[in-house]
Order: structure tokens, then sequence, then C-alpha cells
């Protein structure tokens, strides 16, 4: 049985966060899981190899920028990626250009 | 010298849901092509029509700033903010997603399908509180002559967003000419063309082409038949 990437969401808004996992999860290769917090992100990549994190809205500039340098230090090869548009448009580009080594800038 | 890119109208990508015909300049939804992902700031440049009475149920967007043209037809729109309004052709739109906004797209005409543009621009800041904003352009068009639809000044002409972009819109008649000067260092352009043909410093543009233009600061325009253009003056990084 072939692996599924794992694709941690982080984001505020509840019902944008639903709609973004579940899109991500139509995608068979993919397992999406969310968190509204920087803390649970922390603690969710300590547990977990994660492929990408993607940082959803809400978050302020000082906890992105802190979420970002703390991930990469637990696993500098995971993708730390900011999300755009809040739906289907840029979703899956986002997540395709990370995996191909876009992210982390 | 000034660097270009050629995205001819044939090149773009496509969706055609029945009631949806789309075409992407820039990769969107279900098209993706890693070399057609942007021009700088411009992320999404889509051609749509909606049929009759047909539209977009209530969806989601978040830190984008969403500009609606429409072509032919109209557009009616009502969002998690409160807002109601009907955009018709002359008429630009422009919402700041920020924070989180939910609305609904629908063509209320039954008798005929709505054509329209949607942009959506990255924004220079994430997390903004949520804004919509309408303006009528119309007014101010005059032939021959370009008409700012769009700027980052709330006082200036056209709808504002939040980023050091400008829109402009011109319609030329045969033979004529302008020159645009891109209005911030490190600024590229993006024209799209709706309607005719015009030669961009000499690069022929057919019926929605899009051409791009950065490293440069300014280039002319001439109609090489009656046309009608769109410019999008972005940050090629930001």
């Amino acid at each position: 049985m072939e692996t599924k990437t794992e694709i941690l969401v982080v984001g505020t808004n509840g019902p944008i966060l639903a709609t973004v996992l579940r899109l991500l999860n139509s995608n068979e290769a993919w397992n999406a899981t969310g968190v509204s917090a920087v803390e649970e992100v922390i603690s969710a990549c300590e547990s977990k190899p994660y492929a990408v994190v993607l940082i959803g809205a809400g978050l302020s500039d000082a906890e992105e920028a802190d979420l970002m340098a703390r991930v990469l230090q637990i696993n500098p090869d995971i993708h730390v990626i900011p999300h755009y548009g809040g739906g289907s448009g840029l979703l899956f580009a986002e997540i395709y250009l990370a995996l191909a080594g876009g992210a982390n800038n | 010298m000034a660097q270009t890119v050629l995205h001819t109208a044939d090149s773009r990508g496509g969706a055609d849901h029945g009631w949806l015909k789309s075409y992407h300049s820039f990769s969107f939804a279900g098209y993706f092509n890693p070399e057609r992902v942007q021009f700088g700031a411009l992320r999404v440049l889509n051609d749509d029509s909606v049929d009759g009475g047909m539209g977009f149920g209530d969806h989601p967007h978040d830190n984008m700033e969403i500009i609606s043209i429409p072509l032919e037809g109209s557009l009616q729109h009502k969002d998690s903010m409160g807002n109601l309004a009907t955009i018709e052709p002359g008429e630009i739109q422009a919402m700041s997603a920020g924070t989180g906004i939910y609305h609904t797209e629908y063509n209320k005409d039954k008798s005929k399908a709505v054509k329209f543009l949607q942009i959506w621009i990255f924004p220079n800041k994430r997390n903004v509180e949520p804004r919509y904003d309408q303006v009528k352009i119309a007014d101010a068009a005059q032939p021959n002559q370009l008409v700012q639809v769009l700027s980052p000044n709330a006082d200036d002409a056209g709808v504002w967003i939040h980023q050091d972009a400008w829109f402009n819109m011109g319609n030329l008649e045969t033979g004529t000419s302008v020159d645009y000067q891109i209005h911030k260092k490190g600024n590229g352009a993006y024209i799209f063309l709706l309607e005719g043909q015009i030669e961009v410093n000499g690069q022929q543009l057919n019926r929605r082409d899009g051409y791009g233009i950065w490293d440069t600061e300014g280039f002319s325009i001439r109609a090489t038949t009656d046309a009608a253009f769109l410019i999008m003056d972005v940050p090629m990084e930001f």
C-alpha cells in the first residue's frame, strides 16, 4: 500500500479550515490534518513526519514566523508554505509546487 | 532591457463545467502548469462565462485581493459581510478576502450568460480585515485614452486593494496609440487584450492574448484594429 503524503494545515477560521481539509483529502495521495494554533503545529510535527505545513488564515505575522522557524528546527525537510485564496483555486498548485521543492521561501 | 512573456489565447488552461466555461491564464483549480503560475503578484486571470440562472454557490476565500470585471451580462454578489450587489459592464468589484469571507456569485438573468474576468492579486499583507468595494468606471472612460480602474490608494480613481498594483483599461480606435509608464520601480505590466488587435512595442497581440513586460519603465500600445484591453501593473517581487 502506497504511503500518503502527510499535510498539516493550520488556520483559525474553522469553516475555511474544514473546506481546505476536505479539498486536500479529496486527493487519494494526500492525508491532511487540521490544527488552529502554533503550539498544536509544533506538537504535531514532533509526533509525525509531515511533508507540508500549510499556513492558513488567522495567525499573526509573528506567529507565522515563529511557526516556520520552529517547524524547520524540528525537520528542515518539511515544506512550510503560506496558503492563499481559501479554497480550491490555488490549493493544489501550492501543494504540487511545495512537493517539487519550491517552498520555504 | 525589457523582458517579456507572451501567453497566446489558445495556450491558456481551460475548464468546462457545463454551466461554467473558464479559461485560465495561470494555473488554477484543476489546471496546473508549473511554467504558468503567476506574473509577479498577479496570480489568477480567469476569463469566465456563466450560463443564465447559474452561478457559484457559497464558497470561502482568504488572503487574496479578488477583482471582478464584467464584460457582458450581470453578476450578483452576496457575502458574509452582508453585502448584496450586482455588477455590470462598466463597473469593477474588489474584495479583500483577508482573514476570511464567504460569498456567492450568481447570474440572475436566465436569458443570457454573464462573461467576466476574475483576477486574483497576492496581498501585500496577510490577514487584513475583509472588505468589499464596487465602483462605476464607465463614466470615466474616454476613447483613445487609458482610464485607471484600480490602485493601492483609497482616494484614487477606481477601486483600491492591498497591493502596489494599478489597473488601467483602454479602448483604442484603429491606428491610435497610447504610452504607458510603469507606476513603481520593480513593477511589471501584464496586458490582456479583450477585443481587437494591438501591438505592444511592436509585438502583435490577438483577442484574449496576454503579454507580460518588466524591467522597463514603460511601453507603447498601438491599435491595429479597434481594440479594448486591460493593463495590470503589479509588483514582480512582493
